[in-house]
């Protein structure tokens, strides 16, 4: 019935094209289209941040982006944050620093710190908390994810050897730069 | 054998990273809405505008036209399988669909099923529904009154009163409250909130007509439950409904009800034998799933004029909406209200709760304690200020005059609980120490002479979690138990499969390190299982802090019932006598010769291999624990505020939480569990309210208006801890999910009023907003312009 589109856009770097309805939500393109299912969905309203990603490096609530707006975009969502097996300092940062629980929040709340730790490498932690104030968790009181980030963000300037030591203890397979 | 080189056990006490989160941080979790069924079908609900209205007609003619609609289903669909209305969890029925009338604005009307979720969106809005309003009913005291507009006319009763509950001792309560030489009274109203899970609520329903079997993926805290109440309600039997919750993006009480969108795709997807997919918008979640609190409460303090709290007496209208769906055990219709005489000695108490319906969705629900506990806390201790505020006493000094002695326990409240375990004193010393309470008062009182607005408040809470043991619990008939059943493999690796699941709380790895300890195994060499009907035994799920307390203790006894087999074959290994064997430093070994010892690995190796003659093989257990009470976990939280003069913004400056849950099984994860339950304490304290207009219009439908705390109004909360472990559960744990949520509103509650106490305030409901703050600013003449 209506009258369909063709976007071309790369996500984590791969090239994704499809005809598409205009309205359709880019979020709904990530995950229904392109089958990334990492970027989640809480509310209508730009108000939770479940669903940010970046946009050409900026973090945008893909709930409230039609996919066309991103055609031609580079967009990067949680599952291109791990490189070569290697987590990202931002995930290895949540991982040591318990700044998740449920998880539902987590990739969008990542994906903002990312973008945060680009533009401002040691950031306070008032520049921490207002960066992420778009981005509602219920789990946490974002006292671990402030914490979580701010290790990310001594990781990335080498500035200190950070310990690992604990992932080898769950057997989980986390593996630290 | 050779045994490889022994990893960390790392069993209780440790702050493991959790074993969940690789995925989580991968972007790999499995939510509902991330399925997808080869045929999924989407569908989508028709709310009513209206809070009360009768349904005239229902046409659907334009929506079934579009193309990629395959099924509008309408309440007289549902009736005519019988399938109209279900049973609530308090004995109460709910519609799934109505048949002539609406009863709460947002209330589901009809159904569509499409081929996408965007022609199913579409679909809702071609269904021209006529409604004739009625007069709706908002106000649980209007409700009561004879005139009052009926929420419920099918009802053999024609009245919005749905029950009465009380709970200790009138004649002697009254009695008290006589002969006292004080009495203080306070009104106090515990607003409606919403949990708002950042996940909203769905299902993937799929019935297999082939195989007759019935699977639901569904954002569920319950799925035992669920899989038994579907099997009576639709007739198929229960081995051919598995019910699995995936990873669930946060709970806090709000996915332990059925909704009717569970219901209603669950009937599509056996009509038509195709998967259907529903999923909630944030607005559906926020409008129409159930909701918590919305008490109306008259507390009086009967004390003497040092102080001395002698009776307490609690009259309340419960506002419980237009269904009674609350999450109560089946013979607590006021949850467990009654602990409401809190942390303090009493003599007497009388309580007394009234149900009553109104046109709007079910209230006293859940938000991260649906057992009322929080309400009680609140009243308690809000009223135990207002005494101290009366007598010009200090409140930390009240509470150390009427704590329980830590010698009385357990101790026997006048409502009928026995407190497992607890040490007041200490904990409320801790953290007055802890934030440097004689320093704080000092600074206010040079403050307030300089006109400035800071408080300090205080709130030494009792909880009661655990539910429970099966002479008292049950819901719907099922006691509320809770199961484990541990397999060790032949190489000394374990699976652990748990009656309970987790929406965040790390189950995955809690429950993993309970093995570890018991058994001497490294926890990265055991798997947690949980939340799929078909493999986990089976258990009341995950609310009301109930995890730890019970299927945690389950755990703890499976894993000793398998210890016991474990010994006679470490005997038999070690050529000694059993008796002459001892479970010491995670090893089996000969009484007086440490050097003759095998591990349980090398014993779970001969358990397949070697075991004794006569003996079965194989290393497994299974326990269903029913606790003998419940857990009564504590704790003292103080909270300073700075209440800003030109906005009336409160802002939490510091907020100290002296937590007791007693023996912990993971500081990290115990720690996240309080920094969540304080924020969702602040919230309601200060920012979330969900209110109704006089035609029952929510008034907070979206997250625009529904304020959920952000990173910048959450303080950085300071923890600490007392550890009094509860003399009957078999490590020592009470449980602490809760215990937060729980304690703090009246630790803000309390900071501000104590802010404004020199102006003569002595309470302010909750939320405390800043235009509430800022009207009494600008009564006294002290509002900055």
């Amino acid at each position: 019935m209506t009258a369909t589109q063709h976007v071309k856009l790369t996500i984590n770097g791969q090239a994704v094209e499809a005809d598409i309805e205009p309205r359709l939500l880019l979020v709904h393109f990530i995950r229904e289209v392109a089958g990334l299912t990492g970027t989640h969905i809480g509310c209508d309203t730009t108000s939770c941040g479940a669903c940010t990603v970046l946009v050409d490096g900026v973090p945008a609530k893909s709930c409230t982006l039609l996919a066309v707006q991103a055609d031609g975009a580079a967009v990067a969502t949680v599952e291109g944050l791990e490189q070569g097996g290697v987590l990202h300092p931002v995930q290895e940062g949540f991982f040591q620093e318990h700044g998740l629980q449920c998880g539902f929040c987590t990739p969008g709340m990542m994906m903002t710190a990312t973008a945060l730790l680009a533009r401002t490498p040691n950031p306070s932690e008032a520049e921490i908390r207002q960066a992420i104030s778009g981005n509602l968790c219920r789990c946490t009181g974002y006292v671990n994810i402030v914490k979580s980030i701010q290790y990310a963000a001594r990781k990335m300037q080498g500035a200190e050897a950070v310990p690992v030591a604990a992932s080898a203890s769950t057997g989980a397979e986390v593996r630290s730069a | 054998m050779t045994t490889p080189a022994q990893a960390p056990i790392h069993g209780m006490g440790h702050s493991v990273k959790r074993k969940e989160d690789p995925r989580f941080l991968r972007g790999r979790g499995r939510y509902v809405d991330d399925i997808k069924l080869p045929g999924m079908l989407y569908m989508d609900i028709v709310r009513s505008p209206y809070a009360h209205a009768k349904i005239v007609s229902i046409d659907a003619s334009k929506a079934l036209a579009l193309p990629g609609v395959l099924a509008v289903i309408t309440g007289k669909d549902l009736d005519a399988a019988g399938l109209a209305w279900m049973p609530t969890l308090m004995g109460d029925k709910q519609m799934v669909l109505p048949v002539d009338r609406v009863v709460y604005q947002a209330q589901e009307v009809a159904a569509v099923v499409a081929t996408e979720r965007y022609i199913a969106a579409d679909a809702i809005t071609l269904i021209d529904v006529d409604y004739e309003p009625l007069p709706p009913v908002m106000d649980p005291m209007k409700a009561l009154q004879p005139d009052a507009p009926l929420v419920r006319p099918d009802r053999e009763q024609k009245t919005n009163h749905i029950w009465h509950w009380e709970a200790g001792d009138a004649a002697k309560t009254d009695a008290a409250f006589n002969a006292a030489e004080v009495v203080v009274q306070q009104d106090l109203y515990i607003p409606r909130i919403h949990v708002s899970s950042i996940e909203t609520c769905g299902c993937v329903a799929s019935f297999d007509k082939v195989e007759g079997k019935l699977t639901i993926y569904m954002t569920t805290q319950a799925p035992h439950a669920i899989r038994t109440v579907f099997s009576l309600v639709s007739g198929i039997p229960e081995h051919k409904i598995r019910v699995v919750s995936p990873d669930i993006g946060g709970g806090f009480g709000g996915k332990v009800p059925v909704y009717p969108g569970y219901v209603i795709a669950t009937v599509a997807s056996i009509q038509t034998g195709v998967p259907i997919k529903w999923i909630e918008d944030r607005s559906e979640n926020l409008q129409a799933d159930s909701f918590a609190r919305d008490y109306h409460i008259h507390a009086e303090l009967a004390a003497g004029r040092d102080g001395t709290m002698h009776a307490l007496r609690v009259k309340t209208i419960a506002d419980h909406g237009a269904f009674d769906a609350a999450a109560n055990p089946s013979k607590f219709p006021a949850g467990l209200f009654s602990i409401v005489t809190g942390s303090y000695a009493l003599d007497a108490a009388h309580v007394e709760v009234d149900g009553v319906y109104t046109n709007k969705p079910s209230g006293g629900v859940a938000y991260r304690c649906s057992f009322r506990v929080t309400e009680a806390v609140h009243t308690i201790e809000r009223i135990v200020d207002a005494l101290a505020q009366q007598l010009n006493m200090d409140p930390a000094e009240i509470r150390f005059k009427n704590f329980i002695p830590p010698d009385q326990f357990p101790y026997k409240s006048p409502t009928g609980w026995e407190y497992d375990s607890g040490n007041y004193p200490a904990a409320l010393q801790k953290a007055l120490d802890k934030v440097g309470y004689q320093e704080l008062r000092r600074e206010q009182a040079e403050k307030r002479a300089r006109g400035e607005l800071m408080g300090i408040g205080i709130s030494t809470f009792t909880e009661i979690v655990g539910a429970g043991p099966s002479h008292t619990f049950d819901i719907l008939g099922i006691k509320m138990f809770d199961s484990a059943e541990i397999r060790v493999h032949p190489t000394g690796s374990a699976i652990v499969r748990i009656g309970v699941q987790t929406q965040g709380q790390g189950h995955e790895t809690t429950f993993a390190q309970i093995v570890a300890e018991e058994l001497g195994l490294p926890v990265e060499n055991i798997t947690v299982e949980h939340g799929d009907t078909d493999t986990a035994p089976y258990g009341l799920g995950t609310y009301a802090s109930r995890s730890t307390p019970t299927a945690g203790a389950a755990t703890a006894v499976a894993s000793r019932k398998i210890r016991d087999k474990a010994k006679k074959i470490a005997a038999h290994l070690l050529e000694a006598s059993e008796d002459d064997i001892e479970w010491a430093d995670y090893k089996f070994q000969v009484k007086g010769a440490p050097g003759r010892a095998v591990t349980m690995q090398q014993v779970a190796f001969a358990a397949y291999t070697n075991h004794p003659q006569g003996m079965e093989a194989g290393l497994e257990a299974v326990d269903y624990y029913d606790p003998p009470n419940l857990t009564f976990p504590f704790g003292a939280y103080i909270c300073v505020v700075d209440l800003d003069r030109g906005t009336g913004e409160v802002k939490i400056r510091r907020f100290v939480a002296v937590d007791d849950c007693g023996n912990i099984i993971n500081p990290m994860i115990v720690e996240g569990q309080i920094h969540g339950g304080l924020t969702m304490g602040m919230a309601p304290a200060l920012f979330e309210a969900i209110t109704y207009d006089d035609d029952g219009n929510i008034q907070q439908g979206s997250f625009m208006d529904y304020l959920l705390p952000t990173s910048m109004e959450t303080p950085a909360w300071e923890t600490d801890k007392t550890t009094t472990p509860s003399p009957h559960h078999p490590f020592g744990a009470k449980g602490v999910g809760e215990s937060a949520t729980v304690g703090a509103p009246p630790a803000i509650a309390n900071a501000v009023v104590d802010a404004l106490s020199h102006l003569g305030v002595t309470h302010l409901d909750i939320p405390i907003t800043p235009w509430k703050v800022y009207s009494i600013l600008q009564e006294h003449g002290i509002a900055e312009a």
